[in-house]
């Protein structure tokens, strides 16, 4: 049977099943967080671009880089993983059923440990005791603290992520030989993920940064930590990308009143993911010296292999539109586009977030490519991209989200009103992504460099052109910058009414049907300790060698450098 | 499992696409020596004055085109602040960094390197145009991270 589509006044008939209440009321709690960081986050961000374009200055009591740390940490790491958690929450509860209350108490203890760990950090930061930027990489040391909170912050996730995963297993044991739905197949993958990724922070927190900081060794491998670090941060960034994905595959095709293209495929596409998004951290530190090039190319090899899952995710996802433009009547080579429901915004907020992720792939193709680095490593083009792909299409995808999540979490209407604020939304935050990132694509080509305060270096010619061209110029990220602030004060107050001020009522968790083949899927794409098992062994290949070699070769260790950054 | 006859068109494409881009970087990497900047060298990160080439930074001269600069970089500046080659010259720039970690950076140029605490990195370049070369740090080092550069005379 074919989905319904889902229009925006007769949105509230149709509901299945929904969120259990108290499950609700665990996700919600995320998301409250989530929206406060994505406000304190993005003033940080109008003041970076004001202050880079130098037209303001910042009073004396906050520094450039502390308000650059407070805005990674807020955006990349905090608000994305509190809206994650607060959806997979939801919407295991949704498709799965509700948790039991010992999982739910499971999930609040995730949250509680997640949020002191964020405090901690948080408060650190205001004190200027942390300003070592999320990446937090040695030798600058920030206060021991502040490792502590990472920790607690990490903790609390697996927490979070281990009531997830009992959830699923708690559901395979009463419906023995089903096949799981989409949904908690693909949240598995993301949590298994996340799991194997956090392990190389733990290591390098609790074994390098947290002895070394509060003096108990004296120095600490750099290139180790490093290494450590982007072991983790690659996969960092699927974690935020396959949230968005699920929304793709299991939400989207409901809302636009089709069915998913394969099931099969799209299992295929997470596994893959999986698989091929850890080995690969060395595509980030191509530009320095300590590991060679042989492994190095050996993980650019293995990094490309992710464009197959994600050509597979594009072909099935516009697969998916046109199966459902033609059966609504829409024919000949393009015309079945106008079939799509283009007015409703949790349909096009995520469709721009995949239109723009066109352009932040291929240049993010350009970023792996080995000695092509170079040209733009460390420059604004890198914060272009990443802008791009997890400022635009994670984001669009997630506010998305938030037009349905929200008010079925809260009782509300998604009404004409809040449908048009959301399409005024996004279009302004795609036009100011579009001038912000724009202008640090091509400024970043000049050689302007990424993380660096209000400069002219002392006038010269090589820097002052990144202030004089007519697109190509730091005004132009500062203007970008203050639409996308607009559009980001505009996102909160949707938060507000869509969880205090939207009439109440009942609004639809949009899953779809089955995919026709959904009864075929081979069952080992379920076969959790195969895929497990490959990526230890992916992982062991490309990283044995260069570690053992750091390890064993290392240069003599860096003591903390703690006054720097005060 | 079934593939859809598009599908395969498009995974073919897409995989064999692939193959080809990565065959071009791995022989203009391994045939061409176009290689990332990966120098294997380890000093002491503590005491890299104590021994050569960094008791004595600076520009030394290898033959009549080459030059090897010799640059500690440091909070927040490198040492020497200042070289000058004629044009047409060859620069094998070798850095190490005497305390966090920096980045030397030419803009317009495809030197652009990472300097960890411990490691020697390096690149060469060949100026054949007369100027002032600005070189700066793009990885944040500290509170006056936007202050390090240093300056590459390139004179007739
Ligand atoms: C109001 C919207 C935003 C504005 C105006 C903005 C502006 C900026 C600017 C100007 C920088 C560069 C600072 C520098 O390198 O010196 C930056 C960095 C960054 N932004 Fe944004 N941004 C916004 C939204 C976001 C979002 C939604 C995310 C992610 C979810 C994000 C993640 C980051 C990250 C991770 C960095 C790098 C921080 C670092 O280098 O340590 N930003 N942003
Ligand atoms: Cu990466
Ligand atoms: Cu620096």
């Amino acid at each position: 049977m074919r989905n319904s589509a889902l229009k925006v006044e007769d949105y509230n008939s149709n509901i299945g099943t929904t969120v259990a209440p108290k499950d609700a009321k665990l996700s919600m709690a995320h998301i409250y967080i989530a929206f406060s960081a994505f406000l304190v986050g993005a003033i940080a961000g109008l003041l970076q671009g004001l202050v880079r374009g130098g037209m303001i200055e910042l009073p004396n009591w906050l520094g450039y880089y502390q308000i650059l740390t407070a805005h990674g940490v807020l955006l990349a790491l905090v608000f994305t993983t509190y809206f994650i958690f607060a959806f997979l929450f939801a919407g295991m509860s949704r498709t799965h059923g509700a948790f039991s209350d010992r999982l739910r108490k499971l999930g609040w203890t995730g949250f509680t440990v997640l949020t002191i760990g964020t405090l901690l950090a948080a408060i650190l930061i205001i004190l200027n005791e942390a300003s070592v930027l999320y990446t937090f990489y040695a030798p600058l040391t920030a206060h021991p603290l502040y490792y502590v909170g990472l920790t607690l912050f990490v903790v609390g996730s697996w927490i979070s992520g281990a009531t997830l995963l009992g959830h699923y297993f708690g559901w395979k044991k009463a419906h023995k030989g089903e096949r799981t739905p989409l949904f908690g197949y693909m949240t598995v993958a993301t949590i298994v993920l996340w799991i194997i990724a956090c392990l190389g922070v733990a290591v390098l927190v609790l074994l390098q940064m947290i002895p070394w900081a509060f003096g108990l060794t004296d120095e600490i491998n750099v290139l180790l930590s490093r290494t450590l670090f982007w072991y983790f941060g690659h996969p960092l960034v699927y974690f935020w990308l396959l949230p968005a994905y699920i929304a793709w595959y299991v939400s989207i095709p409901k809302i636009i009143g089709g069915k998913l293209f394969s099931d099969s495929l799209a299992r295929m596409a997470f596994v893959l993911f999986l698989l091929f998004s850890i080995p690969v951290g060395f595509h980030h530190q191509l530009m320095e010296s300590g590991i060679s090039e042989m492994w190095k190319f050996i993980q650019t090899v293995l990094t490309f292999v992710v464009i197959v899952p994600s050509l597979m995710t594009a072909f099935s996802i516009f697969g998916t539109f046109e199966q459902t433009g033609r059966a609504k009547g829409g024919t000949g080579i393009l015309y079945w586009l106008h079939k799509l429901p283009w007015k409703d915004v949790r349909f096009f907020a995520p469709f721009m977030g995949m239109i723009i992720f066109i352009p932040a792939g291929a240049g993010g193709i350009i970023n792996a490519s080995f000695q092509m680095n170079a040209v733009i490593h460390n420059t604004l083009w890198v914060v272009g991209h990443f802008h791009l792909t997890v400022g635009s299409t994670v984001l669009l995808t997630f506010f998305g989200i938030s037009y349905w999540l929200i008010p079925h979490l809260t009782g509300r209407k998604f009404t004409p009103f809040l449908n048009r604020l959301g399409m005024v939304q996004t279009w302004l935050w795609a036009i100011g992504m579009f001038f912000m990132s724009g202008a640090m694509h091509l400024i970043g080509l000049l050689g302007a460099p990424r993380r660096t305060a209000y400069t002219t270096y002392q006038n010269h010619p090589d820097a002052l052109v990144w202030f004089e061209g007519i697109f190509t110029n730091y005004v132009t990220i500062a203007i970008g910058g203050v639409i996308l602030f607009v559009a980001a004060v505009m996102m909160f107050y949707n938060f507000i009414y869509m969880t205090w001020l939207a009439p109440k009522g009942d609004t639809e968790f949009p899953i779809s049907e089955p995919a026709e083949d959904a009864s075929e899927t081979p069952k080992v794409f379920e076969n959790w300790k195969l895929w497990i098992g490959i990526a230890i062994v992916l992982i062991l290949f490309a990283y044995t060698i260069p570690i053992y070699d750091m390890i064993v070769n290392a240069p003599p260790g860096s003591p903390t450098f703690d006054f720097l950054i005060k | 499992m079934h593939l859809h006859r598009y599908e395969k068109i498009w995974l073919t494409f897409g995989i064999g696409s692939l193959v080809i881009f990565l065959t071009v970087l791995g022989v203009s990497a391994f045939a061409f020596g176009q290689q990332p900047p990966s120098h294997m060298a380890k000093v002491d990160p503590q005491n890299v004055r104590d021994a050569a080439p960094f008791d004595e930074p600076g520009l030394r001269q290898i033959n009549e085109t080459t030059y090897q600069a010799n640059i500690i970089a440091m909070a927040f500046t490198y040492q020497p602040n200042k070289i000058e080659v004629p044009v047409g010259s060859t620069v094998r720039f070798h850095v190490t960094s005497s305390d966090v970690v920096h980045s030397f950076t030419i803009p317009n140029t495809n030197v652009n390197f990472m300097v960890t605490p411990g490691h020697i990195n390096m690149a060469e370049h060949t100026f054949t145009e007369a100027g002032s070369y600005l070189v700066l740090c793009n990885e944040y080092c500290g509170t006056g991270h936007h202050y390090m550069q240093m300056t590459i005379e390139v004179v007739e």
